[in-house]
């Protein structure tokens, strides 16, 4: 017979629950109900604060397409569960629902605590926790120009981030002497708020709001109790959260005395038949606000129900922040708590970085760690930390600067355990990683894909990547980066030696660093790098041999030998002359026409002696190359944009058209493609591209990174509220920096994908010009648009040039293995079986 | 074997490929500066079947000379006609001079 089992609450722990019991073998003993008092099945509470940075409600669902049908879940969505009667065994929903158990899982999570201050209920006085409470924030900054953060911790300060975004002025209020006080020192927080208030945020600590009544110049006002006041529009309570046990205390089970379900370590209340987990839970008098530890509690849970053995021991509690762009981490014991403990500080003023260690009294063990502006060290310290690795002789040397020639004293991945926990978010050890490497797990990605292990919080990856990469090593792979057999460098590398000794030229590059004669690698991709940096013409005599075959004629190869025609059609927009100027020489050369998914019109068929005069016919009724043939910017796609759709924000044509003029011509990686779209409706699909642009009320969005074609890629989010100037400013960065540090042919979004630091650094880089590169980038570009060219005007002007445009250099005669027949009313190539039939037939 | 007299020296293309038609057969002649060689192969690729490898990218690979077709970058030794990706398919090759600024190509009866 089976057994009923209902879980109240679907949150990030009571899924992760479900998740681990219906793939474990005992699946099938019981049937499985679940409460869910949220109008939407579990979500990642965790990445919250990407909402606002465009993830959607289904973007953060943890909760996989059709798994409670598949699995046999009976789910009650937007259903409380409202009383227990333990004696029935009975769960009553407030929708009136009853279920008889005969085990109970109670994941009820916490709620964000809100001081109760008279007017703390005013208008726009809200809290952080669900997706709701962040689209009433959304609202709120809206009509508001302030906003204030109540709570300085770790919280607090994100939720002052998404206050920032909103495109507030803000606040943070906190009753405490520091922020973070519960995680970092003194001293950390002191750098901490210098950071903070650097970012444009205003810090209060020591404040005690004692009311919030009507504001005069905005919605509401704080009053303190030394006097002082804050006028605000927006308030944020952020001051700690208190566990939901309201369901328990009604049914008499054991509670804390400040609160929270208590558990033994097999996460039982005190009713053997009721299990409590997550942020509702209070084990060893402790209530734990981070979701690691919740896991670990589903999974004593499951061991429990499953009868194998489990306990939940007490979890770690350290933490490493992305917090608006500022590092901060804390580790273990980071207030030195322990008996005969030892500091050791590092303190650099100029360039605001704080670091503490919290060492062992016999200096072997790390007890806990401090780090501000700079968490680098993180995955190295909190490996020491929690598998009780001996510390080296001096353990100041694990924080203190080092010059460039001096390895990093950080653990080598070797040093560490096999039972050493790499993923704490999923529990994977460094043994189960190297078991799935060895499987044939050779990538990050398929590593996540496998193990689980980097797909939570994120913070483990670059430690999972040191152990693959030490992994693979041993195992004998060799990770070349070498462009090809003539160049032992990477296209970077030799990005880097064509500027810094200024080479010009091919032969002079594979005479300096090279051997061999070059092949169809090294050569495209040096010619790409010499058109980036000097902006030569592509044909020039010394550049010629260089260039693939669709460079050389500037226009597409077909499959039978024959050339398509792309010319520039900026933005996608065309006067009906123009058209007919197409139209008139597609028909007079009798070429195959179709509009292209860029948003403009390929003209396909022609022979190579015709491309000059098909071009020139072009150029003369004022078309320009469209650079379909290069490794360099395509089309910007736009949609029609504020002059005449109804939803229009702004002008999202002439946008489109300004960017594709500036980046024409552009020799890149890769091909580059943009698109500019009017409002959010994204008519011109912004976000698949590798430059997005959406028009909003508050300025515009720039997506980077996207991608369609074989591996679609969402593009990021880069930067909001962004007028024409700065907009263009940090997309010449962008690119500039792209063309610079990018692999040969690598798009944008695998380039992205391979930044170490990833989107966060690229931000830091283009917009915090954190490697003080952004003028000499801007520089770069600035030259590439002002010695831009017609490839194709410059060439029909040169009657040496043009002499390539011939089948045969001894003759005049057409290549006869050209064969069009006719399909639908225009040109297409013969086929194997037609060629035989048509073998005579005049090619025009 | 004749040999036709095809173009002057200063029509070929440093380090690229030009086509002549020769008796009725495309012949792709590249002029590879490095060495100082003229190299003279069918210009049909038999993969993409199609008359292009005149317009293919030259170079070398371990060694020895190679032309990379345009079209799905098969290469062919530009010596043997042996493809380096299938060693079962080859082009005909012939053998070129070059004599006061003239390119000969030498052709069987
Ligand atoms: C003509 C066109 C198809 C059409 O008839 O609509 C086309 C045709 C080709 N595409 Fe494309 N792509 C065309 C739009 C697209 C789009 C749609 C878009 O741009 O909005 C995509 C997906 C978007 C993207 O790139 O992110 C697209 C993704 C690809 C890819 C896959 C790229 C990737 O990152 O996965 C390739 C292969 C490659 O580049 O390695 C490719 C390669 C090609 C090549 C160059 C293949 C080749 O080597 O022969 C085709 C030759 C073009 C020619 O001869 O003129 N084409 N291709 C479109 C030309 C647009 C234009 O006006 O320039
Ligand atoms: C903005 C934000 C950022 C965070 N960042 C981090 C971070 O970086 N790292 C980290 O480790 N943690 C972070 N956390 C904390 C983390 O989200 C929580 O630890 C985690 O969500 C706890 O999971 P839970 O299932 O216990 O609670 P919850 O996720 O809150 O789920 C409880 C669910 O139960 C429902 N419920 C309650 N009572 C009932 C009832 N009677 N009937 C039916 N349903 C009910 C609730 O509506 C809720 O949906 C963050 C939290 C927030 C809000
Ligand atoms: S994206 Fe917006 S502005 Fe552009 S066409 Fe669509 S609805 Fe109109
Ligand atoms: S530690 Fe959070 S994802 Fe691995």
């Amino acid at each position: 017979m089976k057994q009923t089992l209902v879980v109240i609450g679907n949150g990030m722990v009571g899924q992760h629950f479900l998740a681990g019991l219906v793939a474990s073998p005992e699946k099938d003993q019981y049937d499985i109900v679940t409460f869910c008092e949220e109008p939407r099945p579990a979500y990642d509470r965790v990445h919250l604060s990407e909402f606002f940075a465009g993830k959607t409600a289904e973007d953060l669902s943890l909760v996989p397409e059709g798994f409670f049908a598949t699995h046999g879940i009976t789910l009650h969505l937007g259903d409380r569960a409202a009383s227990i009667d333990r004696d029935q065994k009975i769960v009553t929903s407030a929708k009136g629902v009853s279920i008889r158990y005969d085990k109970l899982v109670l994941a009820t999570g916490s709620y964000p605590f809100v001081p109760p201050v008279p007017g703390h209920d005013r208008k726009n006085c809200l809290v952080y926790r669900t997706i709701e409470d962040l689209e009433a924030m959304t609202v709120a900054a809206k009509t508001g120009k302030i906003g204030t953060v109540v709570g300085g911790g770790l919280l607090g300060l994100e939720a002052a981030k998404a206050l920032k975004d909103l495109g507030l002025e803000t606040h943070v209020v906190e009753f405490a002497p520091r922020l973070m006080a519960v995680q970092i020192d003194e001293a950390g927080g002191a750098m901490l708020r210098r950071k903070i208030e650097a970012l444009g945020v205003t810090v209060h600590t020591g404040k005690n709001t004692s009311q919030i009544t009507d504001g005069e110049t905005c919605v509401n006002k704080m009053c303190f109790a030394d006097g002082e006041e804050l006028e605000t529009d927006v308030v944020l309570f952020s001051a700690g959260i208190r566990p939901r046990d309201d369901l328990a205390r009604s049914c008499g089970l054991e509670l804390g005395q400040r609160g929270g379900i208590v558990i033994d370590n097999q996460c039982k209340t005190s009713d053997p038949d009721i299990y409590a987990i997550g942020e509702c839970a209070l084990w060893n008098g402790m209530i734990f606000g981070l979701v690691a530890p919740g896991y670990a509690m589903a999974r004593t849970v499951i061991a429990d129900l499953t009868g194998t053995a489990g306990s939940f021991t007490g979890a770690d509690m350290s933490t490493k922040l992305k917090l608006m762009g500022v590092d901060v981490a804390s580790i273990g014991d980071a207030h030195a708590k322990t008996q005969g403990a030892m500091v050791f500080t590092y303190q650099n003023g100029a360039s605001e970085v704080y670091k503490r260690l919290v060492v062992s009294e016999d200096k072997k063990r790390l007890l806990g760690a401090v780090l501000v502006g700079d968490a680098t060290e993180y995955g190295t310290l909190l490996q020491y930390c929690q598998n009780g690795i001996e510390l080296p002789e001096n353990p100041d040397a694990l924080i203190l600067p080092r010059r460039d020639d001096e390895a990093a004293p950080g653990l080598g991945p070797d040093a560490l355990p096999t039972s050493a926990q790499i993923c704490s978010c999923y529990e994977v050890s460094k043994g189960a990683i190297c078991s799935a490497i060895a499987a044939g797990c050779t990538t990050v990605n398929a590593l996540k894909a496998e193990t689980k292990a980097g797909t939570g919080c994120g913070g483990c990856v670059p430690l999972l990547k040191s152990v693959l990469n030490c992994e693979l090593a041993k195992q004998g792979y060799e990770v070349n980066t070498d462009l090809c057999e003539h160049f032992a460098y990477t296209r970077q590398d030799l990005y880097n030696v064509i500027m810094v000794e200024g080479v010009k030229t091919f032969g002079e590059l594979l005479a300096k660093h090279g051997k061999g004669a070059g092949c169809e690698i090294c050569k495209p991709a040096v010619a790409s790098i010499l058109a980036s940096y000097w902006n030569d013409y592509v044909l020039k005599t010394e550049h010629l041999s260089l260039q693939d075959t669709n460079d050389t004629f500037l226009a597409n190869m077909q499959k039978d030998g024959t050339y398509s025609v792309v010319p520039r059609i900026p933005g996608g927009e065309i006067s009906p002359d123009m058209l007919i100027v197409l139209g008139q020489v597609g028909k007079k050369y009798k070429l195959y026409t179709k509009i292209t998914g860029g948003q403009r019109v390929d003209l396909f068929g022609a022979r190579v002696e015709q491309l000059p005069t098909i071009w020139k016919e072009l150029v003369d009724a004022g078309f320009e190359s469209g650079h379909a043939y290069g490794k360099s910017l395509r089309t910007v796609k736009s949609c029609v944009g504020s002059t005449w759709c109804r939803y229009g924000v702004d002008d999202s044509v002439g946008l489109a058209i300004e960017l594709e003029n500036r980046y024409k011509g552009l020799r890149s990686p890769h091909k580059i493609k943009f698109a500019v779209s009017g409002c959010t409706r994204e008519c011109a699909e912004a976000q698949g591209k590798d430059v997005g642009v959406i028009a909003t009320e508050n300025g515009w969005s720039l997506y980077v990174c996207g991608n369609g074609g074989m591996k679609p890629r969402h593009a990021d989010l880069f930067a909001t509220g962004l007028d024409r100037q700065t907009l263009i400013q940090y997309i010449d960065r962008f690119l500039i920096f792209y063309v610079r540090t990018a692999d040969r042919l690598q798009r944008t979004s695998v380039w992205m994908e391979n930044m170490e630091g990833g989107l966060a650094y690229l931000k830091s880089v283009v917009i915090d010009d954190k490697l003080g590169l952004c003028a000499e980038l801007e520089q770069q570009m600035a030259h590439v648009v002002d010695t831009y060219q017609c490839e194709w005007k410059t060439t029909i002007e040169d009657e040496n040039k043009l002499k390539r445009f011939r089948h045969f250099i001894n003759s005049d005669q057409a290549d006869d293995n050209v064969v069009f027949v006719e399909e639908r009313g225009q040109i297409r190539p013969a086929n194997g079986e037609e060629r035989k039939h048509f073998k005579m037939l005049e090619v025009a | 074997m004749v040999w036709f007299d095809i173009c002057a020296a200063a029509d070929l293309q440093p380090d690229s490929g030009v086509c002549a038609l020769v008796q009725g057969q495309q012949i792709a002649l590249f002029y590879m500066t490095a060495t100082e060689s003229v190299y003279a192969v069918h210009n049909f690729d038999p993969f993409g079947q199609a008359n292009v490898l005149a317009r293919g990218l030259i170079g070398d690979l371990d060694g020895q000379p190679m032309v990379a077709s345009p079209l799905y970058k098969h290469h062919f030794n530009l010596k043997t006609g042996v493809c380096l990706e299938d060693g079962g398919v080859h082009i005909p090759v012939y053998p070129v001079r070059v004599d006061n600024a003239r390119v000969y190509v030498g052709m069987p009866e």
